[in-house]
């Protein structure tokens, strides 16, 4: 299902990052970062709600206007009940929308944005997506200070907010259209290796849109999938090729870009809703306006794991949502 | 496309985990985990004067303090990542499986949080450890004559 804009920016953004971000190569595009994991504040539940109301600050700032003019907050994490976003949101005061579809929360929440912004039913919209490694780590996998020995193929999650300010103002990026992911299974079990488990999706979603579309990847400047990792990029790059014929060109993963993979202990790469927002609003961003890329196709991966059900020996499912932005000229 | 086909596709590029190497590195560590404890018998049974079961207490009231102790200061965890089952499978493991999920939940009140969560890995290793006990208990009293 894939939706078109006519009337859709981007016209801010902002992004909050935690200690191993604030030292990996984007670290100077960020407008905020702490060098601890605890932001200040008592636990890691309350950093990631800190971080949140801190990204949203920023942007409210740079945009010189009220929280009373913002008409819909659409956000989302990873932690249970999204207790981040709605702790958050209870200190925004904008009225929230709270979003889960795991580590695709941004291009979701921008699809959903840009579909009330198009409809004419809002002028404006926030959206946040937000992680916390530890706090994450806690709820999906052991106690930190445990541990335990990890397969040297997982990813890391990432700490931080990144938001962005959506309205039907013209401004030098547009949303130019969205399409809504399906989710898939492919029978991978392993918790550590959510690569393999979110090509699949990625790979159906792009496939759709292209479809959709009629276009070709030629069409893209760029095409950036959320959190696939080193290993999720090439099983991608091969699944695409021999499901869909398409040749992925142009291509690359920000979890692959938001830590020096060499240096920083993060295993094969970020991951995390934070990730591609991340990446994307500092980076990318950067990029476009600078004129380097001109049309991007943002693809957001999320494995939709849970505990019990890995405990229940069931395969992780996953989705992905695709948006599309261009640089207005 | 097959879930057997993707699984090919997925197994060409996920590196094998270097079972030798781990299991080496296990062994030389548990290893020297095991010369370290006997170490402490002979040594409190030397200096204090105890018997050599109850110098085996103190070594392991040792070791689990030792374990605990430094899991607090915060890198226990890394050191466990690279001794892989060399510090998890010895008494230390134990501690620090008990201590990490204790600092983990400790804002969330004595009760509700250390109370609660303080054996959430360590729980299996006890109800295995007696059942197996128990198993082994008859065993040794049905087969072997008590």
């Amino acid at each position: 299902m894939t939706f078109k804009y006519n009337n859709v920016y981007i016209n801010e953004t902002s992004t909050v990052v935690g200690p191993y971000e604030a030292k990996g190569p984007l670290s100077k595009l960020f407008d905020k970062s702490y060098d601890d994991f605890y932001f200040g504040q008592k636990t890691w539940e309350q950093a990631e709600i800190k971080s949140i109301i801190d990204s949203v600050d920023i942007l409210l700032n740079k945009l010189n206007i009220k929280n009373t003019k913002v008409d819909v907050h659409i956000g989302g994490d990873l932690l249970n009940q999204l207790v981040a976003t709605n702790y958050a949101s209870s200190k925004i005061g904008v009225p929230l929308i709270g979003i889960y579809s795991a580590c695709s929360i941004s291009t979701l929440g921008i699809l959903l944005a840009s579909n009330m912004i198009e409809a004419n039913q809002i002028k404006n919209a926030i959206v946040t997506a937000s992680s916390h490694n530890n706090g994450a780590e806690k709820q999906f996998r052991n106690p930190v200070e445990y541990g335990g020995p990890k397969k040297e193929y997982t990813t890391f999650t990432t700490t931080g907010c990144a938001s962005c300010y959506l309205s039907n103002k013209p401004s030098n990026i547009r949303v130019e259209s969205a399409t809504l992911g399906t989710v898939t299974d492919n029978g991978i079990t392993d918790v550590f290796n959510m690569g393999a488990v979110m090509a699949p999706s990625a790979a159906k979603v792009i496939n759709d849109h292209l479809k959709d579309t009629n276009r070709t990847l030629d069409y893209y400047d760029l095409v950036l999938t959320g959190d696939l990792g080193v290993i999720g990029k090439m099983i991608l790059k091969e699944y695409i090729k021999k499901e869909y014929q398409i040749n992925l060109k142009n291509y690359d993963d920000s979890a692959c870009m938001i830590f020096d993979l060499e240096n920083q202990p993060v295993y094969k790469g970020g991951s995390g809703p934070a990730c591609l927002p991340l990446v994307t609003f500092s980076h990318i961003f950067d990029k476009m306006k600078k004129g380097k890329l001109n049309k991007i196709l943002l693809v957001a991966t999320g494995a939709l794991m849970n505990t019990s059900m890995c405990n229940q020996h069931l395969s992780i499912p996953s989705i992905s949502h695709a948006i599309s932005l261009e640089v207005v000229k | 496309m097959e879930k057997k086909e993707y699984k090919k596709i997925v197994d060409k590029y996920t590196p094998k985990e270097p079972r030798l190497k781990n299991a080496l590195i296990a062994f030389l560590i548990g290893g020297f985990m095991g010369i370290l404890g006997n170490f402490l018998i002979d040594a409190y049974s030397y200096y204090f004067d105890l018997s050599s079961k109850d110098a085996s207490v103190f070594m392991i009231i040792t070791l689990v303090f030792i374990g605990c102790f430094l899991t607090c200061l915060g890198f226990f965890d890394k050191w466990v990542n690279f001794a892989k089952c060399g510090l998890i499978v010895p008494i230390t493991g134990f501690a620090h499986a008990c201590q990490s999920a204790a600092l983990e939940y400790r804002k969330e009140g004595l009760v509700t949080g250390i109370g609660a969560n303080m054996f959430k890995l360590a729980g299996s290793v006890i109800i295995f450890g007696v059942v197996s006990a128990y198993l082994f208990g008859l065993l040794r009293l049905f087969v072997m004559g008590g």
